[in-house]
């Protein structure tokens, strides 16, 4: 529930100021800045990601650190899944549930 | 033992382990509680009681939003699915989560319009598309998942957003702290605080468990390597006879926590008076409602909710297990009637749960990861 995903964002877009492109592990999904509008992040930045929202900008040690927790706790898939699912994208396409 | 080598700095967790061995007095009984379910989980994944001191006892705290939710308010939500133009949106979290008549995801078999969204903002997205249905999103969640809940509810004001509407069951970690020291039959020495909510409401908050209760409490990241250095500071507080708030997870949680965050929460929530924990009862000021300001979009003001109560079984004893007084297996349907398949009680709906995680790591010795052979 509490997940925390890490990711880096690569392009924050003119039109919608609020969110940017991020990348987690190669799935590149759009997410929420709004709850980082005191110190946006840029691109190249790393974020921790839940339920959509950046919450803290972190360093990219911390960011592969904490990926590897991820995948210690048996949740790198759920985490992945859940990026996957960001827009509806995949559950649009039925890749998941 | 596959994850072994993955560990990082395995030298430093044995050095830890060892540091935790030479600091606890072996005349005494340590009782620490990890409040956040995601730490429960980690403790039990990681085998972690089995390399600390078997005086130090670890208790598992009331940090599952999907374990502490009561059955009623399931059942409430499904309730407004169940009107003919509705789409009950939620997290796949509480998808298996039962209601008196079944989960939302039986429900959805019976042919309710009930989706997975991995992002509130995907229920706003799902709204715009669904012009001629009412979007509801199920919002569960402590501090950590309020904020975007509050956000998405500006944004899909500020959008003019008609077919929309949140039913609000968001929580607050303090109070539920609170309830929990309250409690007459409750001894504790010691929290560790939870990681990702404190990264919101930031370590000042917690400054009261220090100073009126005078029991240290630590900010906790989520690696066994986090879990054990907190021990060791929570051991050094108690060994110096000090009782201090203290982050250990510096790399992500700012003391002061997340201005915007709590700004946006502030702007769309007020504090319910009283709201029902599963397996902790009434705890006052314990829960989030939607400010009037923002009623259109409240599911809970614009429909009629039953407000069904579910009393939970009381062979279930997850009010005992929640408070540390018994340990998951002691409870009289642990693994019997009782199971992560077929939960009866909260604490085995959600992996994050102190009963799923020890069933699904120490009852069925199953996917259990151990640290001993580094530590």
């Amino acid at each position: 529930m509490c997940l925390a995903i890490p990711g880096k964002i690569v392009e924050i877009t003119g039109d919608e100021t609020h969110s940017a492109l991020v990348d987690v592990v190669g799935v590149r999904r759009r997410v929420d800045l709004g709850l980082l509008q005191d110190d946006p992040p840029k691109p190249g930045d790393w974020v921790l990601i839940h339920v959509g929202f950046a919450m803290s900008k972190i360093s990219e040690k911390d960011a592969l650190d904490q990926m590897r927790t991820l995948e210690m706790l048996g949740e790198a898939e759920a985490a992945l899944q859940e990026v996957r699912g960001y827009g509806l994208e995949d559950i649009e396409k039925g890749l998941v549930n | 033992m596959k994850y072994v080598d993955e560990f990082r700095n395995p030298e430093l967790i044995s050095k830890t382990a060892e540091e935790i061995r030479r600091l606890v007095d072996p005349q005494r009984h340590y009782r620490i509680m990890e409040v956040c379910g995601g730490h429960t989980h980690a403790i039990y994944r990681f085998g972690l009681k089995d390399i600390l001191p078997a005086n130090i006892d670890l208790i598992h705290g009331p940090g599952c939003p999907v374990c502490v939710l009561p059955m009623g308010r399931i059942d409430d939500g499904l309730s407004i699915a169940a009107k003919s133009d509705v789409i009950f949106a939620a997290f796949g979290d509480m998808m298996r989560v039962p209601g008196t008549q079944g989960s939302p995801l039986e429900h959805k078999a019976r042919g309710l319009d009930i989706r997975i969204v991995y992002s509130p903002t995907d229920a706003i997205k799902l709204a715009r598309t669904n012009p001629d249905k009412h979007v509801m999103f199920f919002a569960i969640g402590f501090e950590t998942t309020a904020p975007s809940t509050a956000l998405t509810l500006m944004r899909a004001k500020a959008e003019g957003l008609k077919n929309f509407s949140v039913f609000c069951n968001h929580v607050t970690i303090i109070p539920a702290i609170r309830a929990i020291l309250d409690s007459p039959d409750m001894r504790l020495d010691g929290f560790i605080g939870p990681g990702h909510c404190s990264t919101v409401i930031g370590c000042r908050p917690y400054e009261w468990i220090a100073k009126n209760e005078a029991k240290p409490i630590v900010v906790c990241g989520f690696e066994p390597l986090d879990l054990l250095q907190s021990i060791v500071m929570l051991l050094r507080q108690m060994r110096n006879g000090e009782a201090k708030v203290e982050n250990q997870y510096k790399r992500v949680v700012p003391w002061e926590g997340n201005g915007a965050a709590l700004r946006a929460m502030g702007e769309v929530f007020q504090l319910r008076p009283y709201f029902e924990w599963r397996g902790l009862g009434f705890i006052s000021q314990s829960a989030l409602r939607i400010r009037d300001t923002y009623a259109d979009w409240d599911a809970e003001q614009r429909f009629s909710i039953p407000g069904i109560r579910v009393t939970d079984p009381k062979a279930a004893q997850c009010g005992e297990v929640l408070k540390g007084v018994l340990k998951p297996a002691q409870c009289k349907l642990f693994g019997r009637e009782c199971t992560p398949e077929n939960p009866v009680g909260a604490l085995m709906v959600s992996t994050e749960g102190s009963c799923a995680a020890y069933y699904n790591y120490e009852h069925r010795k199953g996917n259990l990861v151990s640290l001993t052979a580094t530590a």
